[in-house]
């Protein structure tokens, strides 16, 4: 049985702590009285996965019937999927969804279902490359759907191909992919990695369009989503599940959701998720052999390692039907991994941030993305209250190098150029700048036809941190690339003791230290 | 001068005082896991160890006789072996001594604190000769669980229920371990009584006497004994020692008069005389005069 996770008191036996720092490590030591977050060890996965989404499908929750019943001869049939974002890193062959949807198209071939469209939600994501299509799908549904263009990515800005389904009392516009919207059966597979996903927002941000996508992505609704990890708090969520009511009375939906557990990393890289002090000789040969080849190899090509690495993460639940019914059992399954009880909140929260977020599989975590993934995900990795008091540090430790991927994050470049330049007031940016780029011809090309993230995605990822900005007194980064750490109005730090030293200066001394230990992943229940 | 090693992560790391230790895994003593030497590739080598290596060691050390084997016709396993134990060659013995049938699906219960104190010996036994750990010092629910296990599961046992080697030449009285089994399980037990082999490998010695000519050991089978109606486990293992002594009896004198003192009750008991050290010792003393016609002692 896996243990839970526990909030470990830092004293003079306790042992360096392990940060990630990029595509690097650290061994940090934290001051005694600070305390660190250890996430739960990985639940126990499924010991039959396909049996379960068979019996998923045949037994679905709330009022749905199974899909067998839903399928018929000549009707249209569309399923749309998670993409890449999650879950991280991408998992080993077969993914969830591979499963998934192979027993579903069974299922649809048994009931004759000619007219079948895979769709790939990316909302304004980046398309995916063939061979990441692949790994995700497995070369038997890409081979038989993309070829006659059955297996298509969703395009945001392909107005011929948007359909607007209504507007919400609140004036929300519903407007999503038409083939989605008018298919008599609508298939949604998912992964749900954190509690932010699943339920309305999946259809509501993947196969939406930015009209529609704006009424929940912006600075209010992301400073209201206390935290946007728990969906009966978060704004981001109420929005969407409004709008996708709308659709729900439009369309006959099926949801397909999964968990997976916590097990990110492969054997070699197993001593990520020990607790330090059980580190086997094994465990400390490899951090070391690790660590002291990343540091002498180019930082390109230490990407490229570990880009490569593929998360033994398996499938712990699944469950399937109408929508709202089906997210709330995914939910409770994604807690009994993720909830870590932590009492009170702390001075300084401490981070160590991976080389990887939802944004940069197989590409460069910009300065943006460090950003996003800290201020972002990590700080609201919560339930109840933040980790850190009103008015309180946050530390991370990233290299954060000036350096940006130009095919897939393009209007980053300029965001970063252009905008950060004269402010990093989230409202301002927003009202100044987002039209801007959101509509920029040359960005929704590259969209469009390139691989690269929407013009307006760079936004997102600020929107994303606006809850964090508006919450600490002051960001500061460890072994980041001092001008790029102050462009975006952070302070950097070359040591973590350096950072403790300056965060003294605004929240007095002897602050109280929590750190977030990272990987696994974890929700905190802060009381 | 204390050594101080190297620091974590080239050192151990420290065990932070707020967070308790988990209890150690223990993987020796009557934890060892023993599963793998009941594997098909193992008993094939076993087979091979007992009767390619020890049958011709024993031989050749020991020259035994097996007798009563014919009481064993008949007989279907599995079965507990059970036998008086006076030396390291006892084992082997009695698993050569097996008619093939039970030897080669034999497993012998084998003191927990002293064959298997460390992974190496655990798996040296468990390989040469089947052992799997029983505590002796304390009631274990996991090893009586583990043997009962086997038993149902079709393995022959074979135990020593005096618990170890005889510290003084005469026997000790049996305990109750290899009746429970046979009451739990349902099986017969098979008595033996080995005769001699304290004479060349007693415990205390290092290495084995090779023996003479006429100083070969003998192994007597006695008739397999069920359990009888009502009798608890207490009875059954005192009955089982009682029809061992009767063996020695039956090999010291011959199998009639034997029969007749063990009908009187006068059977005398495998442990000696009751008395002083000196006494017991003298005893036994003179008891191998009347067979060697040498006198060890004074």
């Amino acid at each position: 049985m896996s243990r839970p996770g526990f909030v470990l008191e830092v004293d003079r036996s306790t042992p360096p702590i392990l940060f990630h720092h990029g595509e690097g490590f650290r061994l940090e030591r934290l001051p005694a009285g600070s305390r660190v977050v250890y996430p739960a060890e990985p639940v126990a996965p499924l010991k039959d996965p396909d049996a379960a989404i068979r019996h998923a499908l045949l037994n679905p929750v709330g009022d749905s019937q199974p899909l067998p019943s839903l399928l018929h001869s000549g009707m249209k049939l569309t399923i749309a999927m998670d993409n890449q974002a999650v879950p991280l890193p991408p998992m080993q062959q077969p993914d969830n969804r591979q499963r998934v949807i192979e027993i579903v198209l069974d299922m649809a071939a048994a009931a004759g279902v000619d007219d079948v469209e895979l769709i790939v939600a990316h909302g304004l994501h980046r398309r995916q490359t063939e061979a990441e299509l692949r790994h995700m799908l497995g070369d038997r549904i890409y081979d038989a759907f993309a070829p006659h263009g059955m297996l298509t990515q969703h395009d945001a800005e392909d107005h011929d191909n948007l359909i607007l389904v209504g507007r919400t009392e609140q004036g929300e516009h519903v407007e999503l992919n038409k083939r989605a919207v008018t298919s008599d059966l609508l298939i949604y597979v998912n992964v749900n990695l954190v509690a932010m996903d699943g339920g309305h927002k999946s259809t509501m941000t993947g196969i939406s369009s930015y009209r529609s996508l704006k009424h929940h992505h912006n600075v209010t609704g992301m400073q209201h989503s206390r935290s946007f990890m728990d969906p009966p708090n978060s704004e981001l969520h109420n929005s969407t599940w409004r709008m996708g009511r709308l659709l729900a009375d439009a369309v006959k939906i099926f949801q397909i959701e999964t968990t997976v557990n916590t097990d990110t990393f492969p054997s070699q890289f197993a001593f990520l998720q020990k607790r330090e002090w059980e580190w086997s000789a094994r465990d400390r040969a490899s951090y070391f052999g690790v660590s002291k080849s990343l540091e002498r190899v180019p930082p390109r090509i230490a990407r490229s390692i570990f880009h490569g690495i593929k998360s033994p993460q398996k499938m712990t639940s699944v469950q399937a039907g109408e929508v709202e019914a089906v997210h709330k059992i995914t939910l409770e399954n994604v807690h009994r991994q993720h909830l870590v009880p932590v009492q009170g909140q702390a001075d300084v929260l401490t981070m160590g941030l991976p080389y990887v977020g939802p944004y940069n599989v197989n590409s460069v975590l910009n300065p943006l993305l460090v950003m996003c993934l800290g201020l972002g995900y990590f700080f609201n990795l919560y339930r109840g209250k933040p980790l850190v008091r009103q008015g309180g540090v946050v530390i991370l430790s990233h290299p954060t190098r000036w350096e940006f991927h130009p095919v897939h994050h393009p209007s980053y470049i300029d965001f970063f150029e252009q905008v950060l330049t004269e402010t990093t007031d989230p409202l301002e940016i927003e009202k100044k700048f987002e039209d801007d780029f959101a509509t920029d011809p040359w960005y929704i090309h590259l969209y469009r036809n390139s691989y690269a993230y929407h013009g307006v995605h760079a936004f997102y990822m600020w929107y994303w941190g606006a809850h964090a900005l508006q919450h600490v007194g002051q960001v500061i980064i460890v072994g980041g690339e001092p001008r790029a750490v102050r462009r975006m109005g952070f302070k950097p730090a070359s040591t973590l003791r350096d950072a403790l030293e300056m965060a003294e200066d605004v929240v007095g001394r002897n602050p109280s230290i929590t750190h977030i230990h990272n990987p696994p992943i974890f929700l905190a229940d802060v009381t | 001068m204390r050594f101080i090693g190297p620091r974590f992560p080239l050192g151990k790391p420290n065990w932070p005082t707020s967070v308790p230790r988990p209890p150690v895994e223990r993987r020796t003593g009557v934890d060892y896991e023993t599963e793998w030497s009941r594997t098909y590739p193992a008993r094939v080598a076993r087979a091979v160890i007992v009767d390619d290596v020890l049958r011709p060691a024993l031989r050749a050390i020991a020259s035994p006789t097996v007798h009563g084997a014919d009481r064993l016709v008949g007989l279907e396993a599995p079965a507990i072996f059970v036998a008086n134990h006076h030396s390291h060659l006892d084992t082997g013995l009695v698993l050569t001594s097996l008619p093939e049938r039970f030897r080669h699906k034999a497993i012998v219960a084998a003191a927990a604190d002293y064959f298997f104190t460390t992974r190496a010996k655990g798996a040296f036994s468990a390989l040469a000769i089947g052992a799997i750990p029983m505590e002796r010092t304390k009631v274990g629910r996991r090893s009586a669980d583990l043997a009962a296990e086997l038993l149902d599961d079709g393995w022959n046992l074979v135990m020593f229920p005096e618990g170890g080697r005889s510290p003084d030449g005469w026997g000790r009285a049996f305990r109750g371990g290899a009746a429970y089994l046979s009451l739990r399980c349902g099986r017969p037990i098979v008595p033996l009584y080995l005769e001699g082999t304290g004479r060349l490998w007693r415990r205390g010695k290092r290495f084995p006497k090779v023996a003479g000519k006429g100083e070969g050991v003998h192994v007597t089978f006695g008739a397999p004994m069920w359990p009888e109606e009502g009798e608890d486990a207490r009875r059954l293992a005192a009955r089982v020692e009682r029809t061992v002594g009767a063996l020695a009896d039956e090999w010291s004198t011959d199998w009639w008069t034997a029969r007749k003192r063990a009908s009187a009750g006068v059977t005398p008991a495998l442990t000696g005389p009751a008395g002083g050290a000196w006494r017991r010792a003298w005893a036994l003393d003179a008891d191998a005069t009347s067979r060697s016609g040498r006198r060890s002692w004074p």
